[in-house]
């Protein structure tokens, strides 16, 4: 560490009950640095930022920002101090406009008319194209980053911290973002880049501060390390590769087709969406989140019942009933969202169990809960898929964010579907679980099932899909088979860059 | 230096048992500084409110009217508890039991002055399709048109009062009643009377309805998956609906479910304590029940309690009206001070308070 480090922290440690999250972190960063996190889920990386951003205080350790000492009481006093965050999660409201988006997460808004013009200078000075007249609910994923990006920009940080920003971005979107952080980096914003996927942090980052449990392992330039390196560093271990082998195609089993969301529906509609998966097969759909795969999945489950012909499972026509006679019929599907969607957050796993196998696993008799087989079902979820819990009488949201992502795919899984349709399997997990979660969906398939992966992670896609075809705007693309197939072709398919121009480098 | 409320991440078993039992100490301890202002003594009043009903003197007298007053709210409850528990707010319990005794009166005034064992099952019956009918009128209304149910059921009250007046003073009339207002009186009519059944106890029908539906709405939603679907919709609805349950069946089953709980509390009472219907057969019993359900935890134990300590309030407030002269608004005041209590108290389960600056 030098006097020349633009934010330096010394021996930051902060625990929750039961959770030791952060332990002795030291780690600086220099103006004009982009400087990757790594680390696995629930490796101390959001703790970490959240205390740099000032919404929660360390136990111990001490942090400085360009010499002065940083101690945030909160988001206010960090931003004052010339830190900004883009999260992962946007907060943005869909109903109102972007300048309105900006001026409510600002804490001294200028008017209205000023902020505009503000807007429009730092979005055409960064490339980051913007009209701070629309309206968010118009924006696609990639759109509304722009608006948070922009949002911290306004602060002029000295210190900007990303969090996983690419996990809504095609490609082509990928690389315009990455031309803008670098265009940051020159004026000497220092940039503290959370991601997984370490291709990227590769490609970008200048150092990168690896944690496992809560402690840094090490810090290494990622352009000297490979990204197989990197993730054993990460986990401790050497990943699996999945194995793709042992599965063959056999006979149609779902099959859509003229699928189309009635009108009046919120969000996009989906347009004549067909597609035929056979028993072994898996079909990888892609896309940008928005374009319809929340319509899809809801279309398939059967919280959304469709026009008679459009769903068949094995021949017979599922389109016109409920989620229970599909799950009965055999068609299984896992949404995106894990607590509230997928789950009950405040229920215990036992009663997670009953959401969705109390049919098909024969959990209830009559209309009574057989409580004990619900717990058992539980249980045999928990082992197989290795999920993290002290027992099946653990609170949903209790869980983190991966350990209940392998819940929600493991129990579709065990119930044996015939087809099982998946959106996002691993979001937000890491890359141990990952990698256990699509190697069950492949073995799942060479059992004889049809499964269909939405996803917005390419590597993933193209990791698991015998097929792939992309969603966009509510329009699926005829799938096309995955060999032979390459990132930026891949790119392009899924429905290029929206609009997005390279950020023009200005010569300082 | 300020209040904050920093929300905590399970609220702890313990603290959703104590705060019915905070609300109810704090609720006393307003009262009787409330007592004092009015010139009372404040413990005098608090003692003949709370403890001279079930041990004092009169008690010979007020206690079976524990039972009395609870059984009806304990059956309100029990079904209101339902439809909160899925997030569906029927507020208008009141009016479902003016409907419902109404029609089970009307079928003992029509077979009147016929004996016949049928009659009197016929008339709960009558009393729980009555209040059954009036809740599916707001469930339908919002499963269509998606309007509130909780300003369609409430309004519906209104309406409800307005036909029992009708009724008293029209179709339901005692012919021999010298042009008072109101039906016969159906404790004199043996086939269609809810008696007490053991003297002494206030035990009629509707106490042990009251007490089947404590055990059934416990296993309901214990053991029974229609029970688990109501948890789940009231917690997460897209889970639900993504576990299989239809938004607009659940609507209709919880609020025709309490519907009928509280048209047969209706008919329990017209047929037993009321004993006819009036101008003003309301008597808040459908409002209470709200308060009887949340101090109870939605929960049917802490309903049966909750139940036991409203109709104490009840008893107790007409026993210090009669003996202390206090205002008949005493019980609404009590009544309306657990809620308020209760309400502020649960604030600490789910929030932990920190006092200090946000500096």
């Amino acid at each position: 560490m030098t006097e020349s480090d633009l934010f330096r922290a010394e021996g930051l440690g902060k625990s929750y009950p039961g959770v030791r999250a952060n332990d002795d972190v030291s780690f600086s960063v220099a103006p004009g640095e982009i400087h990757a996190l790594l680390g696995e889920n629930g490796a101390g990386k959001s703790t970490l930022v959240k205390m740099i951003y000032g919404l929660v205080q360390p136990d111990e350790g001490r942090m400085w920002l360009a010499g002065q000492p940083h101690a945030p009481s909160d988001p206010r006093a960090a931003r004052a101090a010339g830190v900004g965050m883009v999260f992962q999660h946007f907060s943005l409201f869909d109903a109102m406009s972007v300048a309105d988006n900006i001026a409510l997460g600002m804490d001294d808004p200028p008017p209205r008319r000023q902020l505009a013009e503000r807007i429009e200078r730092v979005s055409a000075d960064y490339g980051l194209p913007l009209d701070p007249r629309r309206r968010v609910a118009s924006l696609s994923a990639g759109e509304r980053q722009r608006v948070e990006i922009v949002r911290c920009l306004l602060g002029h940080p000295r210190l900007l911290i990303m969090d996983e920003p690419t996990s809504v971005l095609t490609p082509q979107e990928a690389n315009i973002l990455f031309d803008t952080l670098r265009q940051l980096t020159t004026v000497g914003t220092a940039i503290l880049y959370i991601s997984h996927k370490l291709d990227e942090i590769r490609a970008l980052c200048d150092r990168a501060t690896v944690l496992r449990h809560g402690r840094v392992v090490g810090t290494l330039s990622p352009r000297d390390h490979s990204a197989r390196e990197m993730a054993g560093l990460m986990v401790g271990a050497e990943l699996k590769v999945v194995d793709r082998s042992g599965r063959q195609a056999g006979p149609v089993v779902l099959e859509v087709a003229g699928l189309s969301s009635a009108t009046g529906v919120e969000g996009t509609r989906l347009r004549d969406v067909g597609f035929a998966v056979r028993a072994g097969e898996i079909l990888g759909i892609g896309g940008v989140a928005g374009n319809g795969q929340e319509q899809l999945i809801a279309a398939l489950s059967g919280e959304t019942i469709g026009r008679p012909g459009t769903v068949r499972l094995a021949g017979q026509d599922l389109s016109t009933l409920g989620p229970e006679p599909r799950r009965q019929a055999g068609l299984l599907t896992a949404p995106e969202d894990r607590l509230g969607h997928a789950a009950v957050p405040e229920m215990s796993l036992a009663e997670n169990a009953l959401l969705t196998a109390a049919g098909r696993q024969a959990l209830v008799r009559r209309g009574m809960i057989d409580h004990g087989a619900a717990r058992r079902f539980a249980e045999r979820v928990i082992a197989a898929f290795d999920v993290r819990t002290p027992g099946p009488d653990t609170a949903a949201m209790a869980l983190s964010g991966g350990n209940l992502q392998k819940f929600v795919i493991g129990r579709e899984i065990l119930q044996e579907p015939r087809a099982l349709v998946v959106n996002q399997p691993t979001w937000g997990v890491d890359a141990s679980a990952a990698a256990a979660i699509r190697q069950a969906l492949l073995d799942l398939a060479a059992r004889g099932a049809a499964v269909v992966v939405i996803s917005q992670d390419l590597d993933e896609l193209l990791e698991l899909s015998d097929r792939l075809a992309a969603l966009n705007e509510g329009r699926l693309s005829a799938p096309v088979p995955t060999e032979g197939l390459t990132l930026d072709a891949l790119g392009l398919m899924l429905g290029g860059a929206h609009g997005m121009e390279a950020a023009h480098v200005v010569a300082a | 230096m300020s209040l904050r409320l920093d929300p905590r991440p399970e609220a702890p078993l313990w603290l959703q048992v104590a705060t019915p039992l905070m609300a109810v100490g704090a609720t006393m301890i307003a009262g009787a500084v409330l007592f004092a202002l009015m010139g009372h003594d404040p413990l005098a009043a608090i003692r003949m409110i709370f403890w001279d009903p079930l041990f004092g003197q009169a008690a010979a007298y007020s206690r079976p009217q524990l039972l009395v007053k609870a059984g009806p709210l304990i059956l309100i409850a029990c079904g209101l508890a339902l439809g909160f528990r899925a997030g569906i707010w029927n507020i208008g319990a009141e009016g479902q039991y003016i409907i419902g005794g109404m029609c089970g009166a009307a079928v003992a005034l029509a077979a009147y002055p016929a004996p016949g064992l049928w009659i009197f099952p016929a008339m709960v019956l009558a009393g729980a399709a009555g209040g059954w009918a009036w809740g599916m009128i707001p469930a339908m209304l919002r499963n269509l048109f998606g309007a509130s149910e909780i300003l369609v059921s409430l309004m519906l009250v209104y309406v409800a009062q307005k036909l029992a007046a009708w009724a008293a003073f029209g179709p339901l009339k005692n012919p021999e009643g010298f042009g008072m207002p109101g039906s016969r009186n159906l404790q004199q009519y043996s086939a269609a009377a809810n008696p007490e059944l053991i003297a002494g106890t206030g035990v009629h029908w509707g106490v042990v309805a009251a007490a089947v539906a404590v055990l059934a709405s416990w296993v309901l939603i214990a053991r029974h998956i229609r029970g688990f679907h109501i948890r789940a919709a009231g917690l997460a609805p897209r889970a639900a609906r993504f576990a299989g349950v239809s938004p607009g069946v659940l609507v209709a089953f919880c609020l025709g479910l309490s519907g009928a709980l509280a048209g047969m509390a209706g008919l329990f009472e017209v047929a037993g304590p009321a004993g006819q219907i009036t101008d003003s057969f309301g008597s808040g019993y459908g409002f209470t029940a709200i308060i009887v359900a949340f101090l109870g935890r939605l929960h049917p134990l802490g309903i049966l309690l909750a139940g036991l300590l409203l109709a104490l309030t009840y008893i107790g407030g007409e026993l210090a009206q009669m003996m202390l002269q206090l205002p008949a608004a005493t019980v609404q005041v009590f009544q309306g001070m657990l809620l308020f209590f209760l309400l502020g108290f649960d604030t600490l389960t789910r929030f932990r308070i920190r006092w200090g600056a946000r500096a």
